[in-house]
Formats: C-alpha cells, structure tokens, sequence
C-alpha cells in the first residue's frame, strides 16, 4: 500500500485507533473548512499552522507582570510553569522597552512574524502596559502579526480596545466549564474589588471567559483555546470544553500537559498531583480531535522565548545588549519583506508537491512514533545535544504525521562546564518515552549507548532530508528488518 | 494607621494600581507603601484591595504588624504539606 504523507493528502483515514488527517496540527485538510479570511491568517502562521512554524518564528515580551487570578499550577514566585518553562523568571520590560526589542529582534531575525504578549501574569490585568506596547508596535512595526493570551477574566472589557488594535489572535486559557471542577483549578479570583473563592469564582471566570469568547468571535478576532490537562480533574471534562468552545467558534484547542514539581512550589506540586504522561496527553488530543481542531505543534514556548522552532537565541537579546543596538526598521522591513516571499514560495511550492514517499507495508503493521532533530525548513537538521525540543511522528500504513513536541532541558551545551550533563541526557531520554528512534544531523556516542539502551534507536542517516519522507524510510527499514511484527516491542537492555 | 509589604514581596505589581489612595510605589529590593497615603481603604472598599489582590501569602502586613493573608490562605497549601515538602527537597 501507498505510504503518504497525510497533511498532503485529506482524504486519508486510518482505522480505529489512529488518526484522521484531520486531527494532525492544522493542515490544509483542518483549515479547509474556515471561511477565507481566516484560512488566510492561518496558514503561514507560526503558531497555527503545522507547516509554517518550521520556516516562521515567533517571541513574547514580558510586560505584564501582574495578575487576576490565582491557578493551582501557578506560583507567582516563578513565571508560570505551564504557560511558560518553569523555573525561569523573566526579565519584566517596560512597554518602551519591549517595542525596542521585538524591533531589533524583527530586524536579526526576519523570519519572526509574530509578537505575543503572554505574561508573566495575565495581560489584560496590565491593561495599560499591554496596549502601549501595542499600540507602538502597530505603529512603528506593522509588519509584525501581534497576539495575547489570557485567563479570560478581564476579557469582555478589552475587546474593544482589542478590536482597535487589530490585533491578530486572542488565546484564552479555559480548563473548564463547570465551576465544580473550576474550584479544583481556581483557588481564588480578584473580581470587583474583593477576593473571591470556590465555586462562586470558578463560575465568574467561565462565564466571562465564554462572554470574551463569543465576543471576539463577533468581532471577527481569530481565538484559540488552551486547556492544561490535569489528570483526575479535568481530564474527561476537556472533551466538554473542546465541544463548547468549537461551537462558540474558536478555530483551534491546544491541549498543554500539567507540568508540577514540588519545587515549583505551586499547590498541584505540592500536593503531589502528577501530570499527564505522553501517551495519556496524546489519547486526549484524539478524543478531542473528532470535535476540534487540535494543534499539536504549539511548544508551551517561554514567555521571553526568541527564535525558530527548537532554539532560543534569547541570550543574544537581553536588555543590556539590546540597549546598544541601533536598527533602521525601514531596511529591515524591506529585508524581511523578501524573506518572507521567499517562505511563501517554499510553501506554495511544497503544497503543489505531490510526490509523497511511495513505499509498501503490510496493512496492520503496528505504528511507531519516532523523535526528530530539527531547526526548521522541515529537514532533519540539527544535532541531537543542540535540540532543545523534538518534534514527534508517528509512521503507520497510513502514512507519517505529526504528533507533537517533546521539550528537553539541552544537555550539551558546547563545552563541557555542565556538571550535570549525565542527568539532563537522562531527563532527555525520558522526555522521548515512547518514541523507538530519534533521527538527527549527528549525535555524540555516550547519547548514542544511552539511548540504545533505553530502547531508542538513534539514527544519524537523513541529515537534511525532509522529515516525512526520512520517518518513512526508516518505518520502512524497521518493517523489513522484521522489527514491527510483535504487536509490542520490549525495550533492548 | 497603614498597612505594609514586606520581603516575601514578589514584585508582581498588581497591588499598585488597585490601590485607591496611590499609596503604593515600586521600590528596591520591593514594592512599598507610603504609610502617610494609606488609608486602609477605609472609605473607598470594604476590603484593603492590595491584600485582596496579592498572591503572595504573608507579603502584607496589617497595622498590627500581623498577615492579612496567612500561609496557607491563598494557595490552600497547609502550611504542614508545604513544609515537608521544602524540607524534603533540601534533604536531596
Ligand atoms: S490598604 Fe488600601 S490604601 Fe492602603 S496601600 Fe493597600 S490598597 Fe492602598
Ligand atoms: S501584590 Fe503582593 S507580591 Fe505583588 S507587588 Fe504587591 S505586595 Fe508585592
């Protein structure tokens, strides 16, 4: 049978079990359904579309340091740990100086499209830092899409001021419907000048939550959902929430796996509440998958987070460095004008393409999910201890898809200063449960034993090949290596 | 009469523009109140809105000198569970 790449090709369906086309990131199948003018917005963008955010990048300032609300799986000592990377507090900007550095940033990095404001609180609790930085923005950079994500609570009141700034897309966090289960997740809220609790609280948010929502679907402003997937309270619910919030007509819901440490200090870590693993976040995606379109490919990036997929050049663009740099955004604009068309041609070129990776399987041979190495183009490019984040595909008769990103704390970085280099390769490996081969440009031998021994095969072979067709090849070679025949495969010691 | 921050302050800003008497200010190692300008609220809200919305347990003080928001208050951590969990996380 004919091994397709299925974002190429809507009419494939796998049997039970596995995946529609439809429910892989945002192809061209899952956004075929949206009227013009969205599917426009959508396609090259970054954030929405499985297929850009490989070319595009994306940042966030940090200018909204306070918040409304209090989550479960937040610590305000911290950034938060699920909308962000735990652990790291990020540099609050004043609005003046955020704008300095998405220009400068824009300038360096002319694939970078999209600026988002996500935190580290809520912004639109700093509605004034917020809409400064903003306003200045659409003024001095228009060629830059700018986006918000948040908690919902003070979202009715802004969407005018919203609508004004023609802002791209709204994220909104809603990890439920019911305020039973709101009051698991809510601890408190500040609503009209008093803390409130409990259900009573829970039910404040969903409502102006969905208020927001139907709002700006009025308006005709893009909305994406995120939900944090808290096994044992809201696990079953989100399939509620996909179906709510689809008919209310936000286009797409990103399911984000619970991440809760006892160090993060948070109530979830704590109290020992665990997240979800892998398989268990994957299963959710399907479920929801039939109602709504998932995006698999969003990264939880940080909030300070700069560059393209799998890096983070926010080093070379602190405050200090940023002071000093001087940038004509005239000639950037032109610069990053052309690169751009260049993307969109690579696109348009790369949709025309028919030639899908032709080879046969048996029907019924098992699926296997597979890691790859990439800093974009969609090529297997980059070396395995420089991968900050792998991007996962599951290979079947079917064909290949995309299933999601795996982050990893980077263990290799350059030299051999890191002390804990033994940990982190272990904290890698377990980032890659489930996954039976890791393909990347190179890999350093000790990774390489390591992860033999923890049952993945590494594979150094298709540096700079395309990603769909190297899965396939190498689904192929394990197919006739005899290695897909037992319905589960043990781990090699 | 005044309330006051204190170190466990986190620097979030949010309590500063609730602030009905604009007696909170940014300030070095932590945000401040203006003891002169604070009114407790009297007057303006039922509640002292910088400790309504503060998320940090134990970060404002009331005249007394007393939190207004006790560990465990705000996060429903008990402060127990909170405890032995730093406690097991120094042990490591
Ligand atoms: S108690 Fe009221 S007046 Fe005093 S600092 Fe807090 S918010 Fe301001
Ligand atoms: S709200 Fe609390 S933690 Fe935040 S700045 Fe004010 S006193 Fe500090």
């Amino acid at each position: 049978m004919e091994l397709t790449v299925l974002g190429d090709n809507a009419a494939q369906n796998s049997a039970g079990g596995g995946c529609s086309a439809g429910s892989c990131g945002s192809t061209d199948h899952q956004v075929s359904h949206l009227p013009d003018h969205i599917r426009e917005k959508v396609e090259n963008h970054p954030c929405y579309s499985e297929k850009a955010h490989h070319y595009f990048a994306r940042m966030h300032v940090a200018v909204a340091p306070a918040c409304n609300i209090q989550c479960h799986y937040c610590n305000r000592k911290y950034d938060c740990a699920n909308e962000s990377r735990p652990g790291v507090v990020s540099e609050v900007l004043t609005p003046a100086q955020a704008v300095k550095k998405t220009m400068v940033v824009a300038a360096n990095i002319p694939q970078m499209t999209v600026l988002g404001i996500a935190g580290p609180g809520d912004p639109l609790a700093n509605p004034e830092k917020t809409f400064e930085t903003f306003r200045e923005l659409s003024e001095k950079a228009p060629d830059i899409k700018l986006c918000v994500s948040t908690n919902g609570l003070a979202l009715p009141d802004a969407v005018e001021e919203l609508a004004k700034h023609n802002i791209d897309h709204v994220t909104i966090t809603i990890n439920c419907v019911d305020p039973e289960v709101g009051a698991k997740i809510y601890p408190w809220i500040f609503w009209n000048n008093r803390r409130i609790k409990g259900v009573k609280a829970a039910k404040i948010l969903i409502e102006q939550q969905q208020k927001g929502l139907e709002m700006l679907v009025a308006r005709g402003i893009l909305v994406k959902v995120n939900s944090v997937l808290i096994p044992g309270v809201n696990d079953e619910h989100l399939k509620e929430v996909s179906r709510i919030v689809k008919a209310k007509g936000a286009f797409l819901h990103n399911v984000m796996p619970l991440i809760a440490e006892a160090e993060h200090g948070t109530f979830y870590g704590v109290m020992g509440q665990r997240g979800p693993s892998p398989e268990e976040l994957s299963e959710l995606q399907d479920a929801c998958a039939g109602d709504m379109n998932m995006m698999r490919h969003c990264r939880q990036c940080r909030a300070d987070a700069v560059g393209m997929l799998g890096e983070d050049r926010g080093d070379e663009f602190t405050m200090d460095k940023i002071e000093t740099m001087e940038i004509d955004y005239e000639e950037a604009m032109v610069k990053r004008a052309r690169v751009h068309a260049a993307i969109a041609e690579t696109l348009a070129a790369d949709h025309a393409k028919v030639s899908a990776p032709v080879m046969t399987v048996a029907a019924g041979t098992r699926p296997v999910q597979m890691a790859v190495a990439t800093s974009g183009s969609g090529v297997i490019n980059q070396h395995f201890g420089h991968a900050k984040e792998f991007l996962v595909y599951e290979a079947s008769p079917n064909g290949v898809r995309f299933i999601g990103h795996r982050k990893t704390d980077q263990y290799c970085i350059g030299d051999d200063t890191c002390g804990e280099k033994e940990s982190s390769l272990t904290t890698t490996i377990r980032a890659l449960e489930g996954c039976e081969a890791v393909l990347c440009s190179k890999i350093g031998f000790e990774p390489w034993d390591l992860l033999e021994a923890a049952g993945i095969q590494p594979n150094g072979e298709h540096a700079m090949e395309s990603i769909e067709e190297a899965v396939a090849a190498v689904y192929l070679e394990m197919a006739k290596a005899g290695k897909l025949e037992q319905a589960v495969i043990t781990a090699a010691a | 009469m005044s309330l006051s921050i204190i170190e466990s302050c986190v620097n979030c800003w949010a309590c500063l523009p609730v602030c009905p008497s604009n007696a909170i200010y940014e300030a070095k190692p932590h945000f401040k109140i203006d003891a002169a300008k604070c009114t407790e609220c009297d007057g303006d809200f039922a509640q002292p809105q910088c400790a309504s919305i503060c998320p940090i347990e134990g970060a404002i003080l009331d005249q007394l000198g007393a939190a207004i928001n006790p560990p465990g208050s705000l996060t429903g951590i008990p402060p127990s569970m909170m405890e032995a969990a730093m406690a097991e996380i120094r042990a490591r």
